[in-house]
């Protein structure tokens, strides 16, 4: 069992801690393989949903993976909700709280909220996702499906491309890839990419060329297309004819690398089609294995007696 | 009524006094100081009284204790008009005397702003009915602290206000920015800069480094503070008006002010106690009490301020006291507002700068007392004969654990929640009153 209440970062995740979660996920895994595909190991429990961002893959494979535990879940939805008359955020959750719920999943644009309300609730707060600092259930997914791919994750050479800065999928796997042993290192301009990740233990290139040689995991993210015009790159074609990867990049890397992206893609300016749907693309695999991952992360934490 | 602070250590660098001795009071003036000379002590004469059986007299037993002049803080937020759920003028005053200050001196962002004489009026009468303390308001540089135009500066001076600052919505308009320390040399009053260069610090909440790449917040560098003590250094030195550079947060500042006084620019600065107390480290695990406008620096920013303090570059010490209410605080780290009620925290927090040997306590008592005197022009920061007697007594000894909920400022915002800190402020005698801790 984790020894903690709440779900909020890899920062917070000992090593053991992640292989526990990564284990535990590979147990459910097979129950998804199953004709019945439903545990009653959470039943009577209640999860709430607490999505104040936009999420259609997040959110529904968080309610999947509940549902599988045969715990009960309740989308809260934010434009319908007292939120919009002004209520404050830890007064929503105060009510979603008494209204029984046993899990809070939240995601929110702010950074920082699920440690805000894991402070004020009893609940398990799970961090679905927090402004610029992490989205932890999508760095244990990316690290289940790269160990299910490649025996094991120590001393492997995976790349981060895309807006590093702007990314929350990415700090999550810097943190839980750079604890796993691999070398990390991370590709796109500069002005999306903090200095001070170097700090962190992780290389940092500026070119694709020189990025993705030996590389045997390619991590792709979503551009953000509503930066542009913000300054942090002149325009989605210029970002695309530098670091958009294209087969003849692909060819840079190791030849048995794998290609991920947490979606959603942007077919043609971060990715290119022909990768994206081709053989080295594990995409499809990342999404299956999110739910068995949110399973085990509630199975984890409704083990701790409060 | 009569009081007499006995065999205390007095600290009045205004007269270069430092040791044993009484100081008389009468009416709320100092009417006499006397120092002991050798030992045994002499008493003190108490304008032949003595022994006329007068019950009216009251002696406070200082032994062991110092004695000095009420500290002086020359940025404080006291929220009324407007935000009286943060804090009121009776309130915040109360919390100063708890200090150990006597005189504070308010920031014109209330609403309304205080950027014309009625408001200051208001404000100074506010003060003399509910303040426990003195308040010298501030005014703002331009109308509604647009950056647009100028406010009625000369008009405001007659009214009270003792200096001009748009605080937390600098100037941006370098013009301006030239024509306020151009035109308040006429009224001889300093304009205060809070340097900050709002295109460069964007939306950010903490400082750039580390701990916003870590946490996921966006960063406000020190350059954004730079760049504007900077051309406020160059504007003040092409004018030959007054600036007085507010909360120096970072190494960077402290440097181009050193250098900016070497060449003799019309320059002074302040610190607060945050900024040589505490790193960005603070505000891990989100903690909106510690996010604060400039920002939490690095280890290596507290030492040059620290240096900056010891050879004079910072001459002021001041706590930029702003008090929220709970619910604002208890929010999104991205919304909760910035600031720090620090009234109550800022003389233990200073005074270990004396215990680390940073400062002398002579020098602590001229950045929190003197020097905002001289700087402001205001008849305060002394024990001289016939002036108000603004006293503090000092128990350098005794500790205390921080407790916000102990605060008498509305404001319970602290990132010090649970510090002991040692040396407390015992008595404070303002307007004729006497407080004891």
């Amino acid at each position: 069992m984790l020894n903690k209440k709440d779900l909020l970062g890899i920062k917070e995740l000992s090593v053991e801690e992640i292989n526990l979660i990564l284990d535990t996920a590979a147990g459910f895994k097979d129950i998804l393989g199953r004709d019945i595909k439903k545990v009653p190991t959470l039943r009577g429990k209640t999860a709430v949903n607490l999505f104040f961002e936009p999420s259609t893959r997040t959110r529904t494979s968080f309610e999947l993976a509940a549902k599988r535990l045969s715990t009960d879940v309740i989308n809260f939805s934010v434009p319908t909700s007292s939120v919009v008359k002004g209520e404050s955020l830890v007064d929503t959750a105060m009510t979603v709280q008494a209204l029984g719920a046993d899990f809070v999943i939240i995601r929110h644009s702010s950074s920082g909220v699920p440690h805000l309300l894991a402070r004020q609730l009893k609940a398990s707060v799970i961090n679905a996702g927090d402004g610029t600092n992490e989205h932890p259930t999508q760095a244990l997914l990316d690290a289940f499906t790269i160990r299910e791919n490649k025996g094991q994750i120590k001393n492997l050479n995976i790349a981060i491309i895309g807006d590093i800065a702007h990314s929350r999928v990415a700090k999550s796997n810097i943190y839980s890839l750079t604890k796993l042993g691999a070398r990390v290192r991370l590709i796109g301009p500069p002005t999306l990419i903090p200095k001070e990740m170097t700090s962190i233990g992780v290389d940092i290139f500026h070119d694709m060329g020189t990025g993705l040689k030996d590389v045997d995991v390619l991590m792709m993210l979503r551009l953000q297309i509503e930066r542009q015009g913000k300054g942090f790159f002149p325009s989605t074609e210029e970002y695309s004819k530098n670091w958009c990867l294209t087969l003849e990049r692909l060819s840079l890397a190791k030849n048995d690398v794998i290609v991920m992206h947490p979606g959603p893609m942007n077919r043609g300016i971060e990715i290119v089609s022909e990768i994206a749907d081709g053989p080295r693309s594990v995409i499809l695999e990342q999404v299956t294995n999110g739910i068995a991952v949110r399973m085990a992360v509630m199975y984890l934490l409704a083990g701790v007696k409060r | 009524m009569k009081l007499l602070i006995k065999g205390g250590h007095i600290i009045d660098p205004s007269q270069g006094i430092n040791g044993l001795g009484d100081i008389l009071i009468e009416d709320g003036k100092i009417k006499e100081t006397q120092m002991q000379k050798s030992p045994p002590p002499p008493p003190l004469r108490k304008g032949g009284r003595r022994g006329d059986n007068d019950t009216k007299l009251r002696t406070i037993d200082a032994t062991g204790l110092i004695v000095i002049p009420g500290l002086i803080d020359m940025h404080v937020h006291l929220r009324e008009p407007g935000f009286e759920h943060k804090e009121t003028i009776k309130t915040g005053t109360l919390a100063a005397i708890k200090g150990g200050f006597t005189s504070i001196c308010c920031m014109p962002n209330t609403n309304p702003v205080n950027d014309h004489a009625s408001v200051t009026e208001f404000i100074i009468r506010k003060a003399s009915q509910d303040g426990y303390c003195f308040v010298f308001p501030i005014g703002a540089i331009t109308k509604g602290q647009r950056g647009e135009e100028l406010a009625e500066i000369g008009t405001m001076r007659n009214e009270g206000c003792v200096a001009f600052s748009d605080d937390g919505q600098p100037v941006m308009n370098s013009l301006i920015m030239r024509r306020a320390l151009e035109y308040s040399k006429a009224f001889d009053v300093p304009i205060i800069s809070h340097c900050e260069d709002l295109t460069l610090s964007g939306e950010g909440v903490v400082n750039e480094g580390l701990m916003s790449a870590t946490l996921g917040l966006k960063g406000i560098p020190d350059e954004a503070e730079q760049i504007m003590v900077f051309r406020d250094i160059l504007l003040a030195d092409l004018t030959g008006g007054k600036i007085h550079i507010a909360h120096v947060s970072n190494e960077g500042s402290v440097n181009l002010i050193r250098s900016a006084k070497k060449k003799g620019v019309n320059v002074t600065a302040e610190t607060c106690p945050h900024y040589f107390s505490l790193t960005e480290d603070a505000v891990y695990g989100y903690d909106t009490n510690a996010k604060v406008n400039p920002p939490l620096r690095t280890l290596h920013d507290i030492n040059a301020i620290k240096e900056g303090l010891k050879d004079g570059t910072i001459d002021v010490i001041a706590t930029d006291h702003a008090p929220h209410h709970k619910d604002e605080k208890l929010k999104e780290f991205d919304a909760a507002p910035s600031g720090i009620s620090g009234l109550e925290t800022a003389f233990g927090l200073s005074l270990k700068l004396v215990n680390e040997g940073v400062l002398t306590m002579k020098q602590l008592i001229e950045k929190m007392a003197l020097n905002p005197a001289r700087i402001l022009q205001i008849d305060k920061g002394t024990l001289h004969e016939g002036a108000d007697a603004d006293i503090v007594i000092i128990d350098k000894k005794k500790e205390y654990k921080v407790n916000a909920e102990k605060f008498v400022s509305k404001g319970k915002n602290t990132p010090f929640e649970g510090w002991v800190l040692k040396g407390t402020p015992v008595v404070t005698i303002c307007k004729g009153k006497i407080y004891e801790w």
